[in-house]
């Protein structure tokens, strides 16, 4: 029927009208942002290097500097500064774009590997493979120390992220309050399990699991950055695939089947994106926490919640916001370095709560 | 007239209990199937065996003469739109683009033209660009049957008549709109569609079914035309309420409210 829309059909308007910018608009804007911050993180840090002497010590332009400051800068640039700039990036790159796959697999704005103890688990596995690789048994295993990190970390994140999806998700529903109060748990466990590492390690194991305790790139170096590189590649490109499927399964499950979606499919490659993206993201820089959370959510005001845009800027942002939060980690209490995981908990915690207060009719919590 | 949907004892049984038992059913191109059922019959589980969700313990149910459960999700979705009772959208996605997902892989453009005829078709055309989760029940509701419109067209445009499945579409719609629904339901049925729909409002199932099909405790208790499915016997038997059935002048029965009484057991 052609209903022609009367009078009395009219409704006073309640919700926004979305009026959303394209995709091309969207990547090209978070480029720039990405480009702009990696600048600024540049140039800012212990030994500052002024944007006049960034050209010739990024060996763009020759310059009327002397040789030594030219070497120094050349020196703080390539060997300290930008593989930690890449370093975070990527991370925010991975914990943002896991955090965005999560919320869609759980059909919940809510999710965050770190929230629910995915990051944690993949901690404890990365720590737990640092005392196996000190002790005698593992010697054999220290030459490929940069590559066991990663893969102990991603092994301990699929096992969480798989215990977690088993005990949300009955017969295609997921609870919203059973998922978080599950992920409390697997955490608390996890962390748990990190004291008692914590409690057997000695001095120089501890300092190491310290680390993955408060977050921090400082340990970044060209060799780990160039491990977790390929991950957030493939990973990006295995979006590709989930996107559509991710959108269609905010109906519901057995909704998504109808509309022909390989639901089970869709679920497998989820849990392991989330799982690698979040378990190679934690051995470079520990737990990292509300990256995950705060990206995806302020994205989705702006471009919507539609995934095949919604990943790859994901991936964008968190790497901007990561690199600023880092910049800011190792410049506000300069000589000295914050970690990483306060800052993100600091700011990231109240958005929680920001959007747990108004998520609340609709998650039904 | 070809059957689109044949089912052949299809039996279901979940921790001991039998939900569905034995059931065999027919739905040719083009005819409107009421399933109707007193609370508990059985009516979702049968549905949902029907749209592939659930596997049956036993016997089978085949779609255009092949087993439902040989096709993959994909293909399946080409032959049968499912239209669910609750559907919970928690993420911001615009009435537009939730009735687009009915579109498959299609682009946005290519879609377009489904998507227009959908959501002019459901009414809601003024709601294009609103978010889901902002509007009411019932809106959302017709928001979702354009989408399944939008997804049977598709399919059909393709592959020929498909079916349609409802799960009690009209549970959140004014009557105005309970009625348009089950009319759009109608003209899909003219077109070939296969169309069967839980509903609750016997009324509605006698103008809306060429059949109905009534399943109390599981099985098929009475599977006709709506004036002899429909009797002052069957609603006693099976719904448990005395009532003196009143007739249209076409002869369709008419159940008033105002003659009914529960029988206390």
């Amino acid at each position: 029927m052609t209903t022609i829309v009367g009078a009395g059909h009219a409704k006073p308007s309640r919700g926004a009208v979305s009026m959303r910018p394209s995709a091309i608009v969207t990547i090209t804007i978070l480029f720039l942002a990405l480009l702009g911050i990696a600048i600024v993180a540049v140039t800012v840090g212990a030994a500052g290097i002024p944007l006049a002497r960034l050209p010739a010590a990024l060996g763009f332009s020759t310059t009327d500097a002397t040789d030594a400051v030219l070497s120094r800068d050349q020196l703080v640039l390539w060997s300290i500064r930008i593989p930690r700039i890449a370093a975070a990036a990527i991370v925010g790159g991975l914990l943002a774009t896991s955090g965005a796959i999560m919320q869609g697999l759980f059909r919940n704005p809510l999710a965050d590997p770190a929230l629910v103890g995915v990051s944690s688990g993949g901690a404890f596995a990365a720590a737990s493979a640092i005392i196996l690789i000190d002790s005698s048994f593992g010697e054999s295993l220290r030459f490929m120390q940069n590559e066991l990190l990663p893969m102990a970390a991603f092994a301990g994140s699929l096992v969480t992220t798989f215990i977690l999806y088993g005990i949300a998700s009955r017969s295609g529903r997921t609870s919203i309050a059973i998922f978080l109060l599950a992920g409390l748990a697997i955490a608390a466990i996890a962390n748990a399990g990190l004291g008692l590492l914590v409690f057997i390690a000695d001095d120089r194991q501890l300092r190491d699991i310290t680390f993955w305790l408060l977050g921090s790139l400082s340990g970044a170096t060209w060799a780990k950055t160039a491990t977790i590189a390929p991950v957030l590649a493939i990973g990006l490109i295995a979006c590709l695939s989930i996107g559509r499927g991710l959108d269609v399964l905010v109906l519901g499950e057995s909704e998504a089947f109808h509309s022909g979606v390989n639901v089970e499919r869709l679920k497998r490659i989820s849990i392991v994106l989330i799982s690698a993206m979040t378990g190679v993201a934690v051995s470079i820089c520990g737990v990292v926490g509300f990256i995950g959370i705060v990206v995806p959510h302020l994205l989705r005001l702006v471009i919507g919640p539609g995934h095949r845009l919604l990943l790859p800027a994901s991936a964008l942002l968190g790497a901007v916001l990561v690199v600023g939060a880092d910049t800011l980690a190792r410049t506000i209490v300069a000589p000295a370095e914050m970690p990483i995981g306060i800052l993100t908990a600091a700011i990231g915690a109240p958005f929680f709560l920001a959007i747990l207060l108004r998520q609340r009719g609709l998650a039904g919590l | 007239m070809t059957a689109i949907l044949e089912t052949k004892s299809v039996t279901m049984q979940i921790n001991g209990a039998t939900l569905v038992d034995g059931i065999d059913l027919q739905v040719k191109s083009g005819e409107m199937v009421a399933i109707v059922g007193p609370n508990g019959a059985g009516k979702s589980t049968l549905l949902r065996l029907l749209s592939g969700d659930l596997r049956a313990t036993r016997g089978n149910v085949r779609l255009k003469q092949r087993d439902l459960h040989s096709y993959p999700p994909s293909q399946l979705a080409n032959h049968r739109a499912t239209l669910s009772q609750h559907v919970n959208v928690t993420f911001p996605f615009t009435v537009e683009e939730i009735v687009h997902m009915g579109a498959g892989d299609m682009g946005t453009v290519a879609a377009r033209p489904l998507v227009d005829a959908a959501l002019n078709e459901v009414a809601i055309s003024h709601l294009r660009y609103r978010q889901l989760p902002t509007l009411s029940g019932g809106e959302q509701q017709r928001a979702h049957f354009a989408r399944v419109l939008v997804q049977l067209a598709r399919g059909e445009a393709e592959h020929g008549p498909g079916l349609l499945l409802l799960d009690e579409p009209t549970s959140s719609l004014d009557l105005r709109h309970q009625i348009e629904l089950v009319e759009i339901a109608g003209r899909r049925a003219r077109d070939g569609t296969a169309v069967i729909a839980i509903l609750h409002d016997l009324n509605l199932a006698v103008r809306f079914a060429d059949r109905i099909v009534v399943i109390h405790r599981g099985r098929i208790a009475a599977d006709d035309v709506p004036e002899r499915t429909i009797t002052d016997e069957l609603v006693r038997d099976v719904f448990e309420v005395e009532v003196a059935i009143q007739h249209h002048t076409d002869g369709s029965p008419i159940l008033l409210s105002q003659l009914m009484q529960p029988i206390r057991m």
